[in-house]
């Protein structure tokens, strides 16, 4: 029993107990604020919205990891969508195949991770700041998705799109399996793999990483291609759950991502993090725009309140390091 | 133990701490310490690595605070604790082993910038800074264009003026943390001439250094600390170098020439006529199977280069390296480790170990291959190559999981070389294994070099410590401005033969 407990707490870890905290407090703020709280359609609405943050914010993690940042995960995944509407419009549009959304969607992953390469290969060989090169690829893909869409909407897809926006498996809404299969591929990547060993170690120390022998231009390449195919995948579940492509779309959740890897307890200089952690956390930010929205609040007010609940999980760490060196002082 | 000296009649300590605990994760740093430290006295302050100097020396700054109980004297004030605002304003300075500097800033900036900080007018006035730290170099007796970048001047100029800033703020008490680490001979009896002036003037300099030669010249006292209690205090008069020894490690040593004709064994290593302008010029020597070739020479002599080169993460221009009679060439330390070659770095803070992360995870980085399972990294093959290797090495850690950088530099040490034995080497190159790494650590370490010799590895040792490789090493090259100067061989000669070379 206890080398059992012992395992779940190793793999839950200290660094959960911070979106734990938050994930309770806000249970019970608002199953005692709202009596509709604690019912099936709140998580329902959380479990529909989270997918596309949830996503993006798993490709914002791996740059982040290495001490880097990806500032083009929006609108990569706007061009990643816009090539499957390419694709499909090309094949029939509406009367397109699940071959040709298939076929679509691959191509979308690779111009994802097509982006994520020329960014990996600028930073890992310029010694640029990824800040620099990922604002370019930004600037870049957004210009040219505008231009390619003349700024509107792209849509006219097939009916069969609907339930991988829409529709459940067994009650578990598709995209939000989509969203846990990530996650847990991520998980697995990141500490059972030489890549995730790699992208820990360079976010630390990259020339004592480099001086131990880890191809650290190699890591750095592929952590920014993948960051870009995760983009993709967000993409295509945009454009299912819209049923249209719109370049801008999800733009706001830029930082948001950021945020949610920061209060996920990753460290935001890099080399420290996990994906359980930030899974919660998006969680507890998906709960409280819901919560709030359920109580007729203002969805920007529910904006707001993720800014302050970030600035006490602050706050809450810099007490709690505090409170230790307290404990220690009295033992 | 025994009664700390400041209990003597004599002059008042200008510090005097008393009852001082500190625990870190279970780990008792210290133990009941009590230290004094008379004005204007040069006190030396011995341990091994992990003995608590570094620890006690926090608690006087400021930066840690002792367990209840803890009394500390200061310039006729008693106080539970300090705080780094009280040490600084009260005349403690502090100067680490790292310097703490801005390379980027200029001389003057780096000198004045403490004490002008948050004066008013709150507008930098360059002129008054270059006065002031002007000023500060003349105390000295040193002159230095203050107006160019610190990155500018060679470690030793940059420990100048780490002494400068310590004066500018009105130095009563000044801490060096191993100050002559990277000093060659000349540098260091310059810096020992500092310290008399400061001494002089009536600034004290606590000393902690692990150079013994200069423990006995410079102190009148000297604190010594093992495993984190006071062994005593003791005047260095009629102190030898083997007591102060004994009492650091509470064991004897006899140093002697470990040099064996290893002439039979293959050749491992073989370089021709190496070349890279600039840093080496045609340089030539072998290696066998179980020999220890010891390179000395000063910093900048093109030891390091020569051995970046031999790792791969620097190409040759010219010359041949040959490894177990195959001609190599390296386009990245990847091949070179895949090879056989491993280099332990000199610079173990930033580019031998990734600081802040894991115990486990800094020892197996080089070998990731050796724990996969079914194609993933496996977390308990991990652990079990980690005890082994911790076992085998003799290392005292607390959890795996720890922060290597929470490891005394010596533990530290081990580790790194376990990191490199884990990928199975036919050759080892150890660049200044001991920086930083106190006596006894440094006998362990010496003694795990050459078990892993008479085991048939080759083993190349760069140290500008010459009785290093004079002791430890088969054959001894010594290397000036980028070429071989001279070869020795330690059993025919004494170590004052290279010694001069060395320093001539």
């Amino acid at each position: 029993m206890r080398s059992f407990l012992n395992r779940v707490s190793h793999w839950v870890g200290p660094d959960i107990a911070g979106p734990g905290a938050a994930f309770i407090a806000v249970m019970i703020v608002f199953s005692i604020g709202s009596p509709q709280f604690l019912t099936g359609a709140t998580f329902g609405s959380v479990a529909f919205q989270l997918p596309e943050l949830g996503l993006l914010t798993l490709a914002m993690l791996l740059p982040i990891l290495t001490g880097g940042l990806n500032l083009a995960i929006t609108f990569t995944a706007n061009i990643a969508g816009l090539t499957v509407a390419w694709y499909l419009q090309k094949n029939g549009g509406v009367d397109a195949g699940p071959g040709a959304f298939l076929i679509g969607s691959l191509l979308a992953i690779g111009v994802g991770a097509l982006s994520g390469l020329l960014m990996g290969l600028v930073i890992a060989y310029t010694k640029a700041h990824p800040i620099l090169v990922s604002l370019s690829m930004m600037i870049f893909l957004r210009g040219l998705g505008e231009f390619l869409t003349r700024g509107g909407d792209v849509s006219g897809f097939p009916a069969f799109l609907q339930p991988i926006g829409h529709g459940s498996i067994l009650g578990v809404p598709i995209p939000l399996l989509i969203l846990i299969a990530c996650v847990l591929l991520w998980h697995v990547l990141l500490t059972r793999t030489k890549l995730g060993f790699g992208t820990y170690m360079i976010g630390s120390n990259i020339e004592a990483a480099r001086y131990s022998g880890i191809n650290t231009r190699k890591v750095l390449v592929l952590v920014y291609m993948l960051s870009g195919a995760m983009c993709a995948i967000a993409g295509i579940i945009m454009l299912a759950r819209f049923n249209s492509v719109r370049v801008g779309h999800g733009e706001s959740y830029l930082l948001i991502t950021v945020l949610a890897c920061f209060l996920g307890g990753v460290n935001p200089f890099g080399g420290f993090g996990r994906v359980i952690p930030v899974f919660l956390a998006l969680v507890v930010l998906q709960l409280l725009s819901s919560g709030l929205n359920l109580m007729g609040a203002n969805q920007h007010l529910a904006t707001a309140v993720w800014g302050i609940l970030l600035i006490a999980v602050m706050l809450l760490r810099w007490a709690s390091s505090h409170f230790k060196i307290f404990k220690r002082k009295k033992g | 133990m025994t009664e700390p000296s400041g209990a003597h009649a004599g002059p008042r300590p200008l510090l005097s701490l008393r009852n001082i605990n500190m625990t870190f994760g279970g780990v008792k740093a210290l133990k009941n310490v009590s230290f004094d430290v008379l004005p204007g006295e040069v006190h030396c302050l011995a341990g091994e690595n992990g003995s608590g100097k570094s620890t006690l020396i926090k608690i006087i700054t400021g930066v840690y605070r002792p367990e209840p109980g803890a009394v500390i004297d200061y310039d006729g004030q008693t106080y539970a604790q300090m705080s780094p605002v009280t040490a600084q304003n009260g005349g403690i300075q502090v100067i680490w082993q790292d310097l703490a500097l801005f390379p980027e800033m200029t001389v003057a900036e780096n000198i004045a910038f403490q004490t002008l900080l948050g004066r008013w007018p709150r507008f930098v006035n360059y002129g008054h800074m270059r006065e002031i730290a002007i000023r500060a170099l003349k105390k000295l007796g040193v002159t230095l264009d203050v107006d160019l970048p610190l990155k500018d001047f060679p470690i030793a100029q940059r420990q100048i003026v780490a002494i400068a800033r310590a004066l500018v703020g009105e130095a009563k008490i000044v801490f060096m943390d191993e100050p002559t680490a990277s000093l060659t001979q000349s540098e260091t009896d310059h810096l020992l001439e500092i310290v008399r002036t400061l001494s002089t003037s009536g600034v004290a300099v606590v000393f902690v250094s692990h150079r013994l030669a200069e423990v006995l010249e410079i102190s009148s006292r000297l604190t010594v600390l093992r495993d984190g209690a006071l062994v005593g205090v003791y005047p260095t008069e009629g102190l030898t170098q083997s007591r102060i020894t004994e009492l650091m490690t509470g064991r004897t040593f006899d140093q002697h020439v470990r040099a064996k004709t290893r002439d039979a064994n293959p050749v491992v290593l073989e370089v021709k006529n190496l070349t890279r302008p600039g840093q080496f010029e045609d340089v030539s020597f072998t290696v066998r199977k179980g020999e220890t070739l010891g390179i000395t020479g000063l910093l900048g002599a093109g030891r390091t280069e020569i051995a970046l080169s031999l790792f791969g993460m620097s190409k040759p221009q010219s010359g041949e390296i040959f490894l177990d009679g195959k001609p190599v060439r390296f386009s990245s330390n990847r091949e070179a480790i895949e090879a056989g070659v491993a280099y332990l770095s000199e610079d173990r803070l930033s580019l031998g170990l990734i600081q802040p992360q894991s115990i486990a995870d800094n020892l197996v980085i080089a070998s990731l291959d050796g724990i996969r399972s079914g194609g993933l990294l496996s977390d308990e093959r991990k652990q079990r190559l980690v005890a082994q290797w911790i076992a085998d090495l003799g290392v005292k850690i607390g959890k795996q999981t720890d922060a290597i950088s929470t490891l005394s530099g010596g533990n530290q040490q081990r580790i790194a070389i376990a990191k490199w034995l884990a990928t199975d080497p036919k050759l080892l190159i150890l660049d200044a294994p001991t920086v930083g790494v106190d006596v006894g650590a440094r006998a362990g370490i010496f003694e795990i070099v050459a078990k892993l010799a008479e085991s048939g590895l080759a083993i190349i040792l760069i140290s500008d410590e010459v009785p290093e490789v004079y002791f430890n090493a088969d054959r001894v090259l010594h290397m000036a401005g980028g070429r071989i100067s001279g070869a020795f061989d330690p059993r025919q000669c004494t170590l004052k033969d290279i010694e001069a070379a060395v320093y001539a």
